[in-house]
């Protein structure tokens, strides 16, 4: 045993070879190993893009030339570019507000279900974000058809005029964030039900004694304990949603006049359909910061609270 | 001030399962009341529909008279300590003890008064600022109990309040629990499944077994003259020995009949109440305590028999002795010093003052 032991203590200088063994088996080596795949994708699919689009931001129109901050200089002089962070801020708070609310209502009504027809709702209720948004946003596109559609043949079976839901401005704007909306709120809703499942119903217990009705327990209770996960889930859903492309694609492109455009499909036009990727990529780069400072400031919070409650 | 009273009162579950079947209990002013029985007697559903978190099948529950049915919990008046405490982990010691007033809209300056008097009780002042994840269990316990003083209510409902906690943290709160009671002398029902916290915290112990009351009585009580096998085998520990044998009349005296041809003689002064009984096959019932080594063989109570014990569980205080009587496993307790050894034959005596008879079929003490 004792000798055992003092072979094993040896200095690694002693024997390379089963140094090298040792660091193969110790466990932050084996960590390493584990995660390595995930990090080369990421390295490949994340920060290559980023660093190349960096890189491709600072060239001319034509990749011949450095020309520093000038496409971003550039896009401060432009309407349009302030147009689209206007509306990209509009289209990803409101989406998300109202994902949230709508999920937060949803998984409370769930929740209060009895269990055996909870399941059949809930996977109901998650079909909206199960099918691929491409496909879903096209029968929405259908829904709001000026002329053939079902929305305003209702409409105008209760005599009210057809609405221009995609053609004009306002509506248009409506219509991209009631989509996203419709798509998203699945996940907040099974993010948020997963968090009222963990709330111990001794503490609502403990509640209704010390004299709290429904809406002081969901106050002083389901909120402070589901705040986590309302923060991470509405950090996400912010990422997500302002990065959207496919449903303002499909919908609008971006129409009428550029208002419903958000930064990835500007960026696609601007610099694939328009052929000015340094521009492009300059736009898309728009949304890092913004995101970088929201994440950080939520991040912290949840640390901070998961360090004292959990 | 506030009694409380249970009329009647039955729980049933879909499907027709009664958890409680109809009991009555009269618990008055002051008074430090215990439910104790084995998982699912229904003791814990009971407190629960007194706190007004279950609804009654049938029946009343009153608390100070006034009938609470249909009263929603907050309602009531109470307070309630739970198993796991129920702290709210996303607020401070103190406004964990503040809540209930807040929500019930005391001034800031009554909120801290009481607060601080409650901490004051518990010596956990210096603990306010915390978050119940930076307590330990005893501390975390002392908090759920701040947050029941804090209000000042009718009546204290305690749900095994000490399960959680590591044996020796377990006596010393149950000592606490009893100085604060002795302090605040608040209307108290206290649910546990352990009898020696029954025994030692209680006014009066209620047996409680599959949804009935067994027996409601003060533990000393209940230790000398339980009703029924049940409360004869819960309370006490070891728990008491049941013996198959036969009262027979000889020689002008009755006497025990036990397997392996023991004859033990039944007191005088029992002599009145069992006399109708002779001839009949009864079960003898001795606490082990009550089953010593050779001693005392002179006083009249006291009888002889021989034993051999099998196994042998030297506690330091004490000896447990184990051996089998015609299938029954027995215990007795002897002193350290006896010559109790296993496979041994051990003179031993036997306290027939504390005898008891019960009838096999029905478990009813005779």
């Amino acid at each position: 045993m004792s000798q055992g032991t003092l072979i094993a203590s040896a200095p690694p200088a002693v024997a390379p070879r089963g140094g090298l063994r040792r660091l193969a088996r110790r466990n932050s080596t084996i960590a390493f190993l584990l995660t390595l795949p995930l990090i080369l994708l990421i390295l490949g699919l994340v920060v290559y893009p980023f660093l190349y689009a960096l890189y491709l931001s600072t060239l001319n129109k034509r990749m011949t030339r450095f020309i520093g901050l000038e496409n971003f200089t550039f896009l401060f002089t432009r309407e349009t570019f302030w147009n689209v962070v206007f509306q990209s801020v509009l289209f990803a708070v409101s989406a998300v507000v109202l994902k949230a609310l709508i999920g937060f209502i949803l998984a409370h009504v769930l929740h209060a279900l009895p269990s055996k027809g909870q399941r059949k709702w809930r996977g109901m209720l998650l079909v909206p974000w199960v099918v691929p948004p491409a496909i879903s946003t096209l029968a929405w596109w259908w829904l709001f058809d000026p002329s053939y559609s079902a929305f305003n043949w209702a409409l105008m079976g209760i005599g009210v005029d057809p609405v221009p839901w995609l053609g004009q401005s306002g509506w248009a704007r409506f219509s991209v964030i009631l989509v996203n909306v419709w798509y998203g709120s699945p996940f907040f809703m099974i993010m948020y039900l997963a968090a009222l499942k963990s709330v111990p119903d001794q503490l609502y217990e403990a509640a209704a004694i010390d004299g709290a009705t429904g809406w002081q327990k969901l106050r002083h209770v389901t909120f402070p304990m589901m705040r986590n996960i309302i923060s991470i889930t509405v950090l996400f859903s912010l990422i997500v949603t302002f990065a959207n492309f496919d449903i303002v694609r499909i919908l609008t492109n971006g129409g009428p006049q550029d208002t419903t455009h958000v930064f990835a499909t500007y960026a696609f036009q601007v610099g694939i359909q328009s052929g000015d990727i340094p521009l492009g990529a300059s736009v898309s780069l728009f949304m890092f910061p913004l995101l970088a400072v929201f994440a950080i400031f939520t991040l912290r919070g949840v640390n901070k609270r998961s360090k004292e409650m959990a | 001030m506030a009694q409380v009273a249970l009329r009647k009162v039955v729980k049933a579950y879909e499907g027709g399962v009664q958890a409680v079947k109809g009991i009555d209990l009269d618990i008055a002013d002051h008074e430090f009341v215990v439910l104790v029985g084995p998982s699912g007697c229904g003791k814990s559903t009971t407190l629960r529909m007194i706190a007004g978190l279950e609804e009654i099948s049938d029946g009343e529950i009153s608390i100070g008279g006034r009938v609470v049915n249909d009263v929603p919990p907050r309602d009531r008046d109470i307070a309630m300590v739970f198993q796991n405490y129920a702290l709210y982990p996303h607020m401070t010691v103190f406004d964990n003890m503040a809540f209930g007033l807040m929500l019930r809209k005391f001034d800031k300056a009554e909120i801290k008064r009481r607060v601080d008097n409650a901490a004051r009780i518990l010596e956990i002042g210096p603990l306010l600022d915390r978050k119940p994840k930076a307590l330990s269990g005893g501390q975390r316990q002392r908090v759920a109990m701040g947050r029941a003083i804090v209000r000042d209510p009718k009546v204290f409902l305690f749900d095994e309040p000490l399960s959680n906690l590591d044996a020796k943290l377990r006596v010393q709160m149950r000592t606490e629990i009893k100085k604060v009671h002795q302090t605040v002398r608040t209307t108290t029902i206290y649910v546990t499944h352990d009898q020696v916290e029954a025994m030692t915290l209680a006014d009066r112990v209620v047996v409680m077994n599959g949804g009935i009351i067994e027996q409601v009585g003060p533990p000393q009580e209940l230790y000398h003259n339980p009703k029924t096998r049940f409360v004869a085998g819960f309370i006490g520990s070891p728990a008491m020995n049941f013996i198959p044998g036969r009262l027979e009349n000889g020689a002008g005296a009755l006497r025990v009949h036990l397997p392996g041809d023991i004859v033990l003689p039944v007191p005088a002064e029992r002599t009145e109440r069992y006399k109708a009984l002779a001839g009949r096959e009864v079960l003898f019932g001795i606490r082990p305590e009550h089953l010593t080594e050779a001693k005392n063989l002179d006083r009249p109570h006291v009888a002889a028999m021989t034993a051999t014990p099998e196994v042998t569980e030297p506690m330091g205080m004490e000896t447990l002795v184990h051996f089998k009587m015609n299938g029954a496993e027995i215990c007795g307790r002897v002193d350290p010093g006896a010559p109790a050894q296993p496979g041994h034959p051990l003179p031993m005596a036997v306290d027939m003052s504390n005898m008891h008879l019960l009838d096999p079929q029905t478990g009813r003490v005779l």
